[in-house]
């Protein structure tokens, strides 16, 4: 079997990326494994990967406060923005996924044993599909902050969980979106394991713009996966 | 053009079962599919205690080689799928940090350009758990490819002792994949 010319992915080179090990995220302790990881050269397992279809996502999926018979209490806020490559192109037809608390900072979620009410009306989960241009929209309800044990009188930022798969294994990325200005940010090893500069790419703007008026308020927030190394194919 | 900064990773957390589970997840192939079988094997931390909110995502080849993707140069026709087939699958670990993916054989994978030899069967995946605040990637060989495995260019690059821990074992109704985090027998997990 002969060779075959394709593209690479851009490495993790400007290190936006936490370390594994983060001790003062308590989890990464005894998790984070120990030896170096081993540089894999990319073939074409890894550049390629999975395209789901418009049978992955369901009609309501991407609006989460529309899933049950009633609306889940909370400040109504429509979330979008773009996923982008490394490059600035637009990603089309990816799936993102996204999880959250409801606006108590309750997860529907037997683990959460956080005393704030569930909400009959609110799962907190949805999907969707990006256009031709990668933009996104959900429409859901502000997560709340909530409590966690990690270290004396921790709480976590509110924030909303995203997956989003690209068009390749090596895009795959999983991330939390948080909301600009928190005062929990300071106190948050989760959201502090990212270095300093690149921590501001996790928080969405406040976006006047797509605001609905006497309906719901917008944030934005964009989303950039891996970049293709130049390549003499799309040299040519 | 300026190059938009990249997203950074965050763990999966605890809760992720309320969105990323799919009914269907553990099926790369439908039941029924023949020559399909299942890869089972436990998420286990630097203690050796069972991963219990663990993901395991897999992607592989489908028995030809191909990928039904826009970037297999080869085109659409080199993939050979068994009818509903995916190359993905994805299953949330049980409280025994147990995983099971049901799929068929990947083919030899053509190399990446000139020079290197063509890699083995092999299946990558990814393993999203709380306390990972990046997904960590690990590669499943096949215990009976042993000539192949001999050439595959990334396990030649690797010691004897963490090469092993990318083979999988036989077992009576397909193989068995353990990945161990941390430790003395931790998997070899590979930076992409």
């Amino acid at each position: 079997m002969t060779g075959v010319a394709v593209g690479g992915y851009r490495r993790d080179t400007d290190g936006v990326n936490p370390p594994l090990l983060s001790p003062e995220y308590r989890s990464t302790v005894r998790r984070a494994p120990g030896r170096p990881l081993v540089v894999l050269p990319h073939s074409l397992t890894e550049l390629t990967g999975p395209v789901f279809g418009e049978s992955r996502v369901g009609a309501l999926d991407h609006d989460l406060t529309r899933q049950h018979p009633g609306e889940p209490l909370g400040e109504r806020i429509i979330v979008h923005g773009r996923v982008l490559d490394g490059d600035g192109r637009p990603i089309p037809h990816a799936l993102v996924e996204v999880w959250q608390a409801n606006a108590a900072g309750r997860y529907a979620h037997s683990g959460d044993r956080h005393p704030a009410p569930l909400d009959p009306n609110f799962t907190g989960a949805g999907r969707c599909l990006t256009d031709r241009d990668g933009g996104y929209q959900f429409v859901t309800v502000k997560p709340g902050a909530y409590p966690w044990r990690n270290h004396d009188n921790a709480w976590r930022p509110a924030h909303i969980h995203f997956s989003l798969f690209g068009r390749a294994f090596v895009q795959r990325l999983v991330t939390q979106m948080y909301f600009p200005g928190d005062p929990l940010f300071g106190q948050d090893p989760i959201f502090n394991s990212v270095p300093e500069h690149a921590r501001h790419r996790m928080v969405a703007g406040f976006d006047l713009t797509r605001t609905e008026p006497e309906w719901a308020l917008a944030y934005r927030f964009d989303l950039v996966l891996r970049g293709r190394d130049a390549t003499p194919m799309e040299a040519s | 053009m300026s190059s938009p900064g990249l997203t950074p990773s965050q763990t999966v957390g605890p809760f992720f079962a309320l969105a990323l589970p799919w009914p269907d997840g553990p099926y790369v192939v439908p039941d029924g599919t023949p020559g399909a079988f299942w890869i089972r094997g436990r998420v286990l931390d630097g203690d050796g205690a069972p991963v219990a909110d663990a993901l395991v995502e897999t992607w592989q080849a489908d028995p030809g080689g191909g990928f039904d993707h826009p970037d297999d140069p080869r085109g659409a026709g080199a993939a050979e799928h068994p009818a509903g087939f995916r190359g993905f699958g994805r299953c949330p670990t049980d409280a025994d940090g147990q995983y099971g993916i049901r799929t068929v054989r990947p083919g030899l994978i053509p190399a990446p350009g000139d020079g290197l030899a063509t890699q083995a069967p092999h299946i990558d995946l990814s393993i999203f758990a709380r306390g990972l605040l990046d997904r960590v990637v690990t590669r499943l060989y096949f215990p009976d490819e042993a000539a192949a495995n001999a050439a595959d260019p990334v396990l030649a690059g690797l010691p004897e002792p963490v090469r092993n821990t990318l083979i999988a074992r036989a077992t009576g109704d397909g193989y068995a994949f353990d990945i161990r985090l941390q430790g003395e027998h931790e998997t070899a997990f590979f930076a992409i």
